[in-house]
């Protein structure tokens, strides 16, 4: 059984067909980057996995549980996804400890005290224990990043999704979260990202899923995507980048 | 003939002036945190997708604003007791200023919340916090230190426009100034007076407006 299962997932904007019937695995452990063009659908294929999109049919099964839209619904899902966004997100008017501390206090239930452990065991993990006291406009955008990552780490999540969570970093920065990533992924965290780091997503991922015009267009392990692509298209995408 | 300025003529009524700066303050500050508090569940409801609330809220809202207060008021006291609600004089002015200031501050906090970053509120989902955590623990604070100045001024709208409860025989400063003038004769003076009260009184009301302000909004750690 896998972790997640997304079945004929269909989802419009308007007349806008985004996604025309996506069908997608996910196993416990795995590393998947989303690639493929701006507009193909990768980031909203992401949004529709832990219930951000809504879709109009298909089905999406975590942990072998069927999820169905009524709130309660999504929120039990949420329990077991969690995310991390190109622009951080983080809570303005709560520092860093804070914004990790927020959502195990007031949804798990956690009393202060055992929040602001795992808190700061996951603030320490991302690099962050000195900065705990600072408030969001005091960190720069890397740091920000792993305070985000930290905050969805609090929650113990058994997916994590990653939304092109390097893409608003200066180029300087973008390695630190990069390396949070990375470390992640030998831990054995389950990951689902979207990513523009070619050479990251080559490195880390254990399959690469080429998304175009809608569709999953060639997926595989990323040595054989990118060395033989079987369509044009991701020819393109691919020689397109080197 | 020119006239004689006699404020010494005002003494003898200090208490009905007291009284009646004590009745205002009453009605604003009662009207303030009521109304603050309608204002923010029906900006949250008109926000919200919910079409059925956020239509009823915009009704009330537009009702309200495109009134006046004297008028709603009248209704109030007059108007109510022929479906048999029969209220006093303090009971009808406080609940004027509430429905008063509830539909003008419905929209200014609205404007704070919609100037939140609705990546924020994705975030928020995304650690599986239902609505109502995620107005109380991620909106409401940021939104309201947004509008906090907007919302200032309109509570000292509301707390001068309090003078109209006169109209009603609520016995606040207006009401008491006209009648110590009725009495003695002194317009200027008695109302000379009341005038530097109501000045007062607005100052002091903004300056708390902003220290609680800045109370509320304040950086400090609740760990």
């Amino acid at each position: 059984m896998s972790l997640v299962e997304l079945h004929a997932i269909h989802k419009s904007f308007g007349e806008l067909e985004v996604l025309k019937g996506i069908d997608l695995k996910i196993e416990e452990g795995q590393v998947i980057a989303l690639i493929g063009k701006s507009g193909s659908g990768k980031s909203t294929l992401l949004r529709t996995i832990n219930g951000l999109e809504t879709i109009n049919d298909g089905t999406i099964m975590v942990a072998g549980k069927k999820v169905g839209d009524r709130d309660t619904d999504v929120l039990t899902l949420r329990l077991n996804v969690g995310m991390v966004f190109q622009q951080f997100n983080l809570f303005p008017h709560y520092t860093a400890l804070e914004n990790v501390m927020l959502s195990p206090q007031v949804v798990k239930k956690q009393s202060k005290a055992e929040a602001k452990d795992v808190a700061e065991e996951m603030l320490a993990k991302v690099g962050l224990a000195d900065k705990m006291m600072h408030y969001p406009d005091q960190l720069s955008g890397g740091q920000q990043q792993r305070v985000a990552i930290a905050r969805a780490l609090a929650m113990k999540p058994r997916v994590l999704l990653c939304d092109e969570v390097t893409s608003a970093l200066d180029p300087e920065l973008v390695n630190e979260v990069l390396a949070v990533v990375r470390q992640l992924a030998e831990e054995g965290m389950t990951l689902v990202m979207v990513t523009h780091e070619m050479r990251f997503a080559r490195e880390v991922c254990d399959k690469l899923v080429f998304m175009h015009q809608g569709r999953i267009h060639e997926s595989g392990a990323p040595e054989d995507v990118f060395a033989n692509p079987k369509t044009p298209e991701l020819a393109s995408f691919v020689g397109g980048l080197a | 003939m020119a006239y004689e300025f006699d404020f010494g003529a005002i003494v003898p009524h200090w208490q009905l002036l007291l009284d009646g700066v004590v009745l205002t303050t009453e009605l604003t500050v009662i009207g303030a945190v009521v109304g603050v508090s309608l204002g923010t569940l029906a900006a949250w409801a008109r926000a919200s997708r919910a079409p059925v609330i956020s239509q009823i809220v915009g009704i009330y809202v537009e009702l309200i604003r495109n009134t006046p207060f004297l008028v709603q008021l009248f209704f109030i006291f007059f108007g109510l007791p022929a479906l048999g609600v029969k209220l006093s004089e303090f009971q009808a002015a406080v609940l004027a200023m509430i429905v008063n200031l509830g539909a003008y501050s419905t929209e200014i906090i609205r404007a704070g919340i919609l100037a939140i970053p609705k990546g924020q509120i994705e975030a928020a989902q995304s650690l599986a916090m239902n609505r109502v955590q995620i107005f109380r623990y991620v909106i409401i604070r940021p939104a309201l230190k947004k509008i906090w100045p907007a919302l200032s001024s309109q509570i000292v709208i509301v707390m001068l426009g309090s003078s109209v409860c006169s109209q009603i025989a609520a016995e606040e400063l207006t009401f008491a100034a006209n009648y110590i003038q009725a009495v003695n004769f002194r317009a200027f003076e008695v109302y000379f007076v009341a005038t530097a009260l109501y000045l007062v009184m607005s100052v002091l009301l903004r300056w708390g407006l902003k220290i609680f302000g800045n109370f509320l909004f304040e950086r400090r750690s609740h760990v």
